[in-house]
């Protein structure tokens, strides 16, 4: 193999044959599968005649250790030192970008595997009215639970959303007087635990106000969370839009506000998006807040003014510690709903404002038609 | 419609000409000597005393006087760190965005201080135009809306009518209508960067203005892009009095009537050491300092 290579760079190049830079040779595959092969064999050797040793996890690190070594010295004889250190790196990269992604592709198809059976249907469809201890795990549902975290997550983000972006906007575009100790407030606020942000909300909206265990007051709960999370990305994503943009802006007769609300934020629209997906996320599978707060549910509440609520962490984690086998299964599908729901709102997140600012919708298009400026 | 002609005036819109010389009271801080700007036969832009500006402490400009006389192109010319930008920008008030930056003098538009005077920083700016090193079309929106993007910043209603007619006369004088007619609802950033410099010319024209000021727009250019903003600027010097700060002899030579030659001495602020006609700058200056840099002895 290693000879045709030579014989090929020897030989004049006539052809427009595309010259393809990075691409793993069958050589580089040979020799991946001999040393997979032979630092196992080694390991083996090692671990059941040489050594006291035992264990799995003793034994993989051991040949992949081996493994390592091997294929080092077979590339160097092979390719050279460059390629070999190439070799290494690439490996090694390979190797714990896979160990990083195992563990989220298992939690998500553990979530999938103990979840799809009781998702049918009438999962989103009903409530536990009329689920009693016998029933089974695919008699009602988890509809009350969906509701709830939708409409919690909604309300905190029209508080939290421009709150948040207003206040990145002081801190990066007014850059007034308060900005450095506004900005050591948000900080700490992103440190808050949840659980302390759902004690305040019952200490301040619940006990010394005297109001109900509600949706809202949840999303209040929920609300201190998210701002911290969307100011602080947002305030990063407003520093990332030129400051010739503004100056341009503003050498044209604009104004700060002007300059702001029609060139800094719609150049930073995408990034804006992205801010409000990682509050949301970050939001959106809180339990700790709303068990203070919302008071949980087996039952539809469509109103978040009134009344307990319940939401799908909440409803998850009182469903998995029941005795019977039919809750434990809809807790499970109450996971899997969360996940769902999160996917889907970030696709449409993305679809709305995703792009660049230099895309121009369908919607946009028509809008500039209709002025003349298309 | 036809290419590279003025074909129509600009709309006057809103009370861009209207919001004049009214008063000339308050107060700042910059110091100008003699700079002065003039508009058709009317003293446009004029500083008397002294402009001095300072970046925290440190003094980069001191004692600079200059007329730009109406519908001229005045060039200034000097090596790296003399000070050509910043008295370009104490010109619309661009100096006082940068922290720490404070001024002293007088600029005189038609007569009105524009520090102390009673008009607008906004009035101001869109009065005397700036036209960026780097080209700055805004990414978020189109070709067309960029045009007319200092309409809406600066709060002016136009009618769909006047509007589609402001785009049309803007892109013509900024000799771009013929190659972006097709393109108008593309994304700003879609153009080639001499298209976009000659947009971001076309924008600030769009306003009205009766200063452009341009800092060094060749500069990240082709020849034959800078060749044609080159020519846009000989065609627009009429209706529009130019300041020009540049880097390329050649340049200078070509498109202006008067140069300012600026120098800064080691931990000195920069200051003029001549200006007069181009033709007398290059051919026969009066400062040896002035004969050695524009042939090329230094800077």
């Amino acid at each position: 193999m290693a000879l045709t290579l030579r014989r090929r760079r020897a030989t004049e190049v006539t052809t427009d044959e595309k010259i393809r830079i990075r691409s793993v040779e069958s050589i580089d595959v040979t020799v991946m599968i001999g040393s997979a092969i032979s630092s196992f064999a080694l390991t083996q050797l090692l671990y059941e005649t040489f050594l006291p040793l035992s264990g799995a996890l003793g034994y993989i690190v051991v040949w992949y250790a081996l493994f390592l070594a091997i294929s080092w010295i077979a590339v160097r004889e092979l390719r050279g030192t460059v390629r070999a250190k190439d070799h290494l790196a690439r490996v090694v990269v390979w190797s714990g970008a896979s160990l990083a992604i195992v563990p989220l592709v298992l939690i998500v198809l553990y979530v999938i595997g103990k979840g799809y059976h009781a998702l049918r249907p009438q999962f989103f469809t009903q409530d536990q009215r009329y689920v009693g201890a016998l029933s089974d795990a695919t008699e009602g549902g988890g509809s009350h639970a969906i509701i709830g975290t939708i409409q919690q997550v909604g309300i905190a983000s029209l508080i939290a959303v421009p709150l948040g972006i207003t206040t990145a906007v002081y801190l990066n575009e007014v850059k007034g007087r308060l900005a450095k100790p506004l900005r050591t407030v948000v900080d700490a606020m992103s440190a808050v635990p949840s659980i302390v942000a759902g004690l305040f909300i019952y200490a301040a909206w619940i006990l010394a106000l005297g109001n109900q265990q509600t949706g809202l007051a949840g999303s209040l709960a929920l609300s201190v969370l998210f701002l911290p999370t969307v100011t602080r990305t947002a305030e990063v994503v407003l520093r990332l839009v030129p400051g010739g943009l503004r100056e341009a802006s503003l050498a044209l007769g604009g104004t700060e506000w002007r300059t702001t609300s029609r060139v800094v934020l719609p150049t930073s629209r995408s990034g804006l998006v992205t801010a409000v997906i990682l509050g949301v996320a970050r939001v959106i599978g809180e339990t700790a807040p709303l068990i203070l707060t919302v008071g949980g549910a087996f039952i539809m509440n469509w109103n978040p003014l009134s009344g307990k609520q319940d939401s799908l962490p909440f409803f998850v984690f009182r469903l998995i510690r029941f005795p019977q086998e039919s809750q434990i299964a809809r807790a499970w599908t109450g996971a899997l709903v969360l996940m769902i729901l999160v996917l889907v709102l970030f696709v449409i997140a993305r679809a709305i404002g995703g792009r660049g600012p230099d895309h121009i919708g369908r919607l946009k298009k028509w809008r500039l038609q209709r002025k003349g400026l298309a | 419609m036809t290419d590279l002609q003025i074909t129509t005036p600009v709309p006057t819109v809103g009370s861009s000409t209207a919001v004049v010389d009214d008063d000339t009271r308050g107060a700042a801080g910059l110091t100008a000597k003699n700079v002065a700007c003039w508009f058709g036969t009317k003293k446009v832009l004029e500083g008397v005393g002294l402009v001095a500006c300072w970046f925290g402490t440190k003094k980069v400009l001191e004692g600079v006087g200059l007329d730009m006389a109406p519908g001229q192109v005045t060039a200034l010319i000097g090596p790296s760190g003399c000070g050509k930008s910043t008295f370009l920008r104490t010109l619309n008030r661009m100096h006082e965005l940068v922290p720490g930056a404070t001024l002293a003098g007088e600029i005189l538009i038609n007569g009105v201080d524009i520090y102390r005077g009673a008009i607008p920083v906004t009035d101001v700016r869109r009065r005397i135009g700036m036209v960026f090193q780097k080209p700055n079309p805004f990414p978020a929106m189109t070709v067309a809306e960029n045009v007319v993007s200092g309409l809406k910043l600066s709060g002016l209603k136009v009618t769909k009518s006047e509007r589609e007619d402001l785009i049309e006369s803007c892109l013509t004088k900024a000799g771009l209508w013929n190659e972006v007619k097709n393109r108008l609802g593309d994304p700003g950033r879609a153009l080639s960067g001499g298209q976009q410099q000659r947009l971001c010319i076309a924008r600030s024209l769009a306003v009205s203005p009766q200063v452009l000021l341009m800092d060094e727009p060749c500069s990240a250019l082709d020849p034959t892009s800078t060749r044609r903003i080159e020519q846009t600027i000989s065609e627009i010097s009429e209706s529009v009095t130019i300041v020009i700060v540049t880097h390329n002899m050649q340049q200078a030579q070509r498109v202006s009537d008067r140069c300012a030659f600026f120098l800064a001495a080691e931990n000195e602020p920069g200051r003029i050491i001549e200006e007069g006609p181009t033709k007398d700058i290059f051919t026969n200056p009066r400062d040896s300092r002035t004969e050695d840099y524009v042939n090329g002895r230094f800077g």
